[in-house]
């Protein structure tokens, strides 16, 4: 198992290596100059030149592409070319909003949606079935940001339950910080809860039709303790698996939610940097992003081993 | 009633003993500017959101009052020779840096001298000056090859870029470097510390400041901060900054959309307001290397036909109030504005006419790349109107997509479209740039050096020098008519009508100082 953990975190080096070589090139090859951002609508190309040449950004692809890749094998991630902010600082101070986001949305979307897609199962066909299955397909086409204003219209404006915008971290007590989280996790949740409560759905109707459902039955076990533990059991590595997928839709998500609701986060971070053309600072978040979903994606093969003892690494 | 959301901050008050009391609210300002603040120095970056910072952090010698006129400021007067060649600036006693240092000439001089560097006029005075240097603990001298009696008017401009202050330290920063730290002299302190770009800025109310006897008048007279704290929060999204301010989640809101202006009109608690009287004048802009705008017949052929108005409701919306036109060269309301030569803007609008002269004018049906920033909604408004306004005359328009970041990089590309290159775009300028010829970078004419589309038109470049010597306001006019009239004639560039955008704030607060960007002396909070 450790031997197994230890070559799996080896092997996110090259997949970080052809991370790091593909943003950099894109970002070499897409159009955009943050030396003619920075000197603004009256300059001369000459100007242009003088600051693209204090930024380096005048130097071959290769100099600067090797230059880039020693400074993070160092964990320098670099300076930020607006704010002359090391690109880590500005990542630590966005890196609370984001997670906090995430983790309610997905602590919120596991516990309606795993509930939801037993139920439906349970009750395939009926009224509710077709309710959960109704929102599900409400949850996957309303886009994020529609989600979002409408729930700030109604609970922030209308009702004046939660504030519209804004971030309190926790460290300023869990009132607060929850209170702005409220509207933004469930906006973000709602794609969310869609994927997870289909799949369970689905999962759940094959495991119910197993044998040793029917034996469970047979030997007189109770509805709860079939579907919860019998069957929810074995159905928990393609609900894990899409979790873990579900990752990226929630990283994506997040910079439309954090912008609808002014959330400082890594998502409206990597917005003002791709429209500035902050070159270090998108290349910074893309690869702590990518990190994350390789970290993740980790932890989703062990925890299969608690769920499926089978499973061995 | 008690709300939920009473509750909950009843919850929350009793579990942190440091939320802010009803006292520190009073004397915090939370204000949403139109943009991010992204860079700290404004002699490095020409963006408007970087000047109206350093207008709080870093004060200037000289400031212009409302009727746009230079007044000073850290300075307590001047003198000039006779033959006008030396000018003897006094600065005023007391004035401190933020980190406690005194002001000095020497820092004045190195900071003036970083400014002419990159600034249009700074740039002139580069040219111009024989000596820059300090004298004595309080004075600064400056030699010029030429009289220059704007001089004043140049160093106490708002317009990017300003002429900031700073330590002699900070000021030896290469001019196309950043400087490391925001340490003005100005009346807030900028907390770097606590800066998060994207999120929040704070400004402390710097003691030390020592404000003028006067009134404020614009950025002239006294700077009197009546807020101990000022917070700008970035708020990208104007929905979300709209909700903010009507549940008073803050005070004021730079940049509300004109669409949601109606709504803010309703709300008795938020008042609409004209701040920035001399507004953002619409330009379309040529490119006078290749075809088909380097032919002066191709580029008047649009005259008969160019709507103002249709521009500006497109831009801002129907209302009247929020746009002005006949707008000529000049930024309509300030003092050079002038009607003279702008009949073919105004007279009755022909589209047959227009598109007879661009059938006799020699265009050929070359592709004209129309460049129009996606996210910037006013410009892309503006866009879509000449876009429309073209074909219809009969150019063959190809409009790309793209945002604002790749589009002012393909400005610089001088190729002919085939390389990547453009051939017109719309901008707005700052109504306070294009009020003058000295700052009026549409109507330079001097080549490669010129803004982007780089005309050559020396009448407009001879005239524009003579405005600079022009010894008073009455010359200044008549000069000004004649670059009007030029200008129609060579077409630099067609003014589209000045947008009048409009701010809003919660009816607690008073005191606003209007002429320009949104200050932060002189307002209180009621």
């Amino acid at each position: 198992m450790w031997a197994y953990i230890v070559r799996r975190i080896l092997a996110t080096i090259p997949v970080m290596a052809v991370v790091a070589l593909f943003v950099f090139s894109l970002l070499y090859l897409a159009p955009g100059d943050p030396a003619a951002v920075i000197a603004g609508d009256q300059a001369t190309p000459e100007d242009v030149e003088r600051i693209r040449a204090s930024l380096g950004l005048d130097r071959p692809y290769l100099v600067r592409f090797g230059e880039w890749v020693w400074n993070i094998a160092r964990g320098d991630l670099g300076i930020s070319i607006f704010t002359n902010l090391p690109v880590s600082t500005m990542i630590a101070q966005r890196v609370e909003p984001t997670l906090s986001l995430c983790l309610v949305t997905l602590l919120l979307a596991i516990s309606v949606a795993v509930p939801l897609g037993v139920v439906a199962a349970w009750k395939q066909g009926t009224l509710i079935d077709r309710a959960v299955m109704g929102f599900a397909v409400l949850g996957f086409s309303v886009p994020v940001f529609v989600v979002g204003y409408l729930l700030a219209y109604v609970f922030a404006l209308e009702l004046d339950w939660f504030p519209v915008q804004g971030y309190t971290p926790f460290s300023e007590g869990f009132l607060p910080w929850i209170e702005n989280l409220v509207l933004p996790a469930i906006a973000l949740g709602a794609v969310y809860i869609a994927l997870i409560a289909r799949i369970t759905r689905a999962t759940m109707l094959e495991v119910l039709s197993q044998d040793y459902i029917r034996t469970a039955r047979a030997k007189g076990a109770n509805q709860a303790s079939i579907l919860f533990l019998h069957a929810l059991k074995n159905a928990a590595v393609p609900i894990v698996t899409v979790v873990g997928i579900g990752l990226a839709l929630l990283i994506g998500g997040a910079v439309v939610t954090e912008s609808v609701f002014a959330i400082p986060g890594l998502g409206r971070l990597t917005v003002d940097a791709i429209l500035r053309r902050d070159y270090p600072v998108i290349q910074g978040v893309v690869l702590l992003f990518s990190f994350v979903y390789v970290l993740v994606n980790l932890l989703i093969d062990l925890l299969y081993t608690l769920f499926d003892p089978r499973i061995r690494y | 009633m008690i709300t939920r959301r009473t509750a909950l901050g009843a919850g929350a008050a009793l579990a942190l003993p440091g939320v802010a009391t009803g006292q520190g609210a009073q004397r915090l300002l939370r204000f949403v500017p139109q943009s991010n603040l992204a860079s700290l120095d404004p002699v490095w970056s020409t963006a408007v959101l970087v000047r109206n910072h350093g207008l709080m952090v870093w004060d200037t010698l000289y400031g212009l009052d409302s009727q746009f006129r230079a007044q000073p400021q850290m300075a307590e007067g001047h003198e000039v020779s006779s033959d006008g060649l030396t000018w003897v600036i006094r600065l005023r006693e007391g004035l401190r840096f933020h980190d406690g240092a005194p002001v000095m000439p020497q820092d004045c001089v190195a900071s003036i001298r970083r400014w002419s560097k990159r600034d249009v006029l700074g740039q002139r005075l580069d040219a111009l000056a024989d000596e820059i240097a300090p004298r004595g603990d309080r004075e600064i001298v400056i030699r010029l090859k030429k009289p220059w009696p704007g001089l004043a008017w140049a160093m106490g401009k708002p317009s990017a870029n300003i002429c900031a202050i700073m330590p002699a330290r900070l000021a030896a920063t290469d001019p196309f470097a950043q400087v490391g730290e925001a340490i003005g002299s100005g009346p807030f302190r900028f907390r770097q510390d606590l800066f998060r770009p994207g999120d929040v800025a704070i400004y402390e109310r710097f003691d030390g400041y020592r404000p003028r006897d006067e009134a404020p008048d614009f950025l002239a007279g006294g700077k009197q901060v009546h807020f101990d704290r000022v917070e700008w929060r970035i708020l990208p999204d104007p929905s979300t900054a709209y909700g903010a301010l009507q549940r008073n989640e803050v005070d004021w809101w730079e940049a509300p959309l004109a669409d949601l202006l109606p709504r803010l009109q309703r709300d008795r608690d938020i008042v609409v307001d004209l701040i920035n009287e001399a507004g953002n004048l619409g330009v379309l802009r040529f490119n006078f290397l290749h075809p088909p705008f380097d032919k002066l017949e191709v580029r008047r052929a649009i005259l008969p036909a160019l709507d103002q108005r249709a521009f500006m409701d497109a831009a801002i919306g129907t209302d009247r109030s929020l746009s002005r036109v006949p707008a000529g060269v000049f930024t309509p309301g300030t003092p050079l504005a002038t009607t003279e030569g702008l009949e073919p803007l105004t007279g009755p609008r022909d589209l047959a006419a227009a598109q007879r002269a661009l059938g006799e004018s020699g265009y050929r049906g070359e592709r004209v790349v129309m460049m129009s920033a996606t996210d910037l909604p006013v410009l892309q408004n503006l866009s879509e109107v000449a876009a429309d306004l073209l074909r219809r005359i009969g150019f063959n328009v190809d409009m790309p997509a793209m945002d604002w970041g790749t589009q002012i990089q393909r400005r610089t590309n001088r190729g002919p479209v085939e390389q990547g290159g453009w051939s017109v775009f719309c901008t707005t300028w700052e109504g306070l740039d294009v009020s003058v010829p000295g700052s009026h970078q549409p109507l330079r004419g001097h080549g490669a050096q010129a803004w982007s589309g780089w005309p050559t038109m020396p009448r407009l470049e001879a005239l524009r020098e003579e405005w600079f010597d022009a010894p008073d306001q009455a010359a200044e006019k008549a000069i000004a008519a004649r670059i009007q009239r030029v200008a129609m004639e060579e077409v630099p560039f067609i003014p589209l009508g000045l947008v009048l955008p409009r701010q809003a704030y919660r009816r607690h607060l008073s005191g606003v100082v209007k002429g320009g960007p949104a200050l932060f002396w002189g307002v209180r909070r009621a």
